[in-house]
């Protein structure tokens, strides 16, 4: 019917090719790769909206032997997410990557992960979502590596070590899946899927394995000083994409292949692990000294709203507030995704600048970087949550949701994390302004510091004043 | 009487038992590398032998394609880990310790 899902795997993996092979041209062809595999995530968007959703599967084989794709309205979304934040990555990188060997190194890596992250959200298979797994962390994990420094490249180990003992847990209950099923289809095994042990072993390992990549308190131990220690554009690339696919694998995993096997008990400990990761990432962002650090512990904490979405998403009955909470999802996930690159994209800036991020000498910040200084605050307005940000009616949904269904504790953890989140991000703002003299310009690193507002102003005012059309979208498919 | 795949199966969990249980314990970078394939080998040998149908009929083909897909990943990786290792000893040598 259509080449636009292939054409979104394909083009980002012959760009990381030919970047490969040509470096001296690696930048020109990554920011084209990158244009051209945007233009297809918006031609199937399209598709979506108007379809519904699309499938298809490759190379003319039947299904079952073909490998196939789905794209649905969650699915089109987080292509979506991915093609415009990294598209002002890439805009950014081709300034910030400087000499040309770092960024022959840069661009196939990151075109490779690319590829990896549209595949994972289009795969309608079991097995392949192993392999999209695996490629997306490889290349995160060189990606990680990429500054040659000690503890960037101890970062990457560590990361590498814990992404491989994840997919391993997920690839197990693969194979307990198929050993019980006889498909590795989604959907077949959806609707095949009995309650016994064999499934819900397969359930405790593949969500394991996964929350172990999605950096769930407690086993979030690994990402601060990965995320902390990457390029400033790869940092943003792995808290604002990286996380969130394997956030969006749970999702999926829970919703469509376990829904009958999941137990209030289990929905009610992944609540309660979300509402631990909230308080204590907010808590650790608050007491940070350096600038990517709060950004790396912020996401474990946003990470967390995620999971309490997830928890009332199996508690709420099915109709209305499921579609509130599913939208509230996926809002608070968009929200983060732009404002989280935005934050990591606009540090860079200031760590260029002033050769630091350590927060407590960021004074005259404000005067130096104007155009920055306003994106963090714009990012820090989403990740508070204030209006008129995405992360506002995101959170006003889970909030009336958690009232619905009595579960006060979830109410009183989310409102202790927007208040921690409006310290740390404060703390920030009140160093960054001092009375050192103004700079002549706002924007002084054009290529650099328009990536940063753009992300922020999306994440801020397009997703709070316009996310009408998620719930309208929610309502018609179901 | 045990059957053979069952005999398999046991022994893949067995070794994805001790791979798991190095992986946390061990601190060593590699050991927690061989950790982390024994563990997978352990994995691969519950896959392949969910594959056997007795002895009158053909395995299933399909989770021996899996596992091998499965096992060029872990050398990728384990490529990469031991790279990355070596990056580390050679920087410790250098006297950079940022």
């Amino acid at each position: 019917m259509n080449e636009a899902m292939a054409l979104t795997i394909a083009l980002p993996l012959f760009g990381a090719l030919a970047a490969a092979a040509w470096p001296g041209r690696s930048s020109v062809i990554g920011i084209l790769s990158v244009l051209l595999s945007g233009a297809a995530v918006t031609w199937l968007f399209t598709l979506v909206m108007t379809h519904g959703e699309a499938y298809q599967l490759l190379g003319g084989w039947q299904a079952g032997l073909a490998i196939a794709l789905h794209a649905d309205f969650l699915a089109a979304v987080m292509l979506l997410l991915t093609a415009l934040v990294a598209l002002a990555i890439s805009v950014y990188a081709t300034c910030y990557f400087r000499s040309p060997r770092d960024a022959a190194r840069f661009w196939p890596l990151w075109l490779l992960l690319l590829a990896a992250l549209n595949g994972l959200f289009l795969s309608a298979d079991l097995f392949n979502l192993y392999v999209t797994l695996e490629l997306l962390g490889l290349s995160a994990v060189a990606l990680t590596a990429l500054s040659g420094k000690r503890a960037a490249i101890r970062a990457a180990l560590r990361y590498l070590l814990v992404g491989l003992l994840g997919s391993l847990g997920y690839l197990a209950g693969v194979a307990i899946l198929y050993t019980g099923f006889g498909t590795l289809d989604m959907q077949q095994v959806g609707e095949r899927i009995a309650v016994d042990p064999a499934s819900e072993i397969a359930l405790i390992l593949m969500t394991g394995g996964l929350l172990l990549k999605t950096a769930l308190f407690p086993l979030h131990f690994w990402l601060p000083a990965a995320h902390s220690n990457a390029p400033a554009p790869v940092s943003a690339a792995l808290s604002a994409l990286v996380v969130k696919a394997g956030f969006y694998l749970v999702l999926r995993l829970w919703t469509e292949v376990f829904a009958e096997a999941i137990s209030p008990q289990g929905a009610m400990l992944i609540g309660l692990l979300g509402c631990a990761a909230i308080i204590w990432g907010s808590w650790q962002a608050l007491k940070a000294e350096r600038l990517k650090l709060l950004a790396a512990y912020s996401t474990v904490a946003q990470l967390g709203y995620l999971f309490v979405g997830l928890m009332l998403l199996f508690t709420t009955p099915m109709g209305q507030d499921y579609e509130l909470v599913l939208g509230a999802i996926m809002l608070m996930a968009l929200t983060h995704g732009f404002a989280k690159s935005s934050l990591f994209l606009a540090i860079g800036v200031v760590q260029q600048r002033a050769g630091h991020d350590r927060i407590a000498e960021l004074d005259g910040t404000s005067q130096r970087l104007p155009a920055t200084t306003f994106a963090i605050a714009l990012a820090g307005t989403a990740l508070i949550g204030l209006p008129p940000s995405g992360a506002f009616l995101g959170k006003w949904h889970l909030l009336s949701a958690s009232i619905d269904a009595g579960q006060w504790l979830l109410v009183l953890v989310m409102s202790i994390g927007s208040l921690l989140a409006a310290a740390y991000v404060f703390r920030v703002l009140g160093h960054a302004f001092g009375n050192a003299a103004f700079a002549s310009r706002p924007v002084n690193m054009a290529l650099q510091e328009w990536p940063a507002l753009a992300l922020g102003l999306v994440a801020t005012l397009l997703l709070g004043l316009g996310s009408h059309w998620i719930w309208a979208f929610l309502e018609i498919s179901s | 009487m045990l059957e053979t795949s069952t005999l398999y199966g046991l022994l893949g969990i067995v070794l994805a038992s001790l791979g798991l249980h190095a992986v946390i314990l061990q601190t060593d970078t590699l050991r927690r590398v061989l950790a982390i394939n024994i563990l997978g080998v352990g994995v691969f040998l519950v896959f392949i032998a969910t594959a056997y149908n007795g002895p009158d009929a053909a395995p299933d083909p399909v989770p021996h394609a899996l596992v091998l897909t499965g096992i060029v990943v872990a050398v990728a990786a384990t490529a990469l880990a031991l790279a990355l290792r070596r990056r580390l000893e050679s920087s410790a040598e250098d006297g950079d310790d940022e």
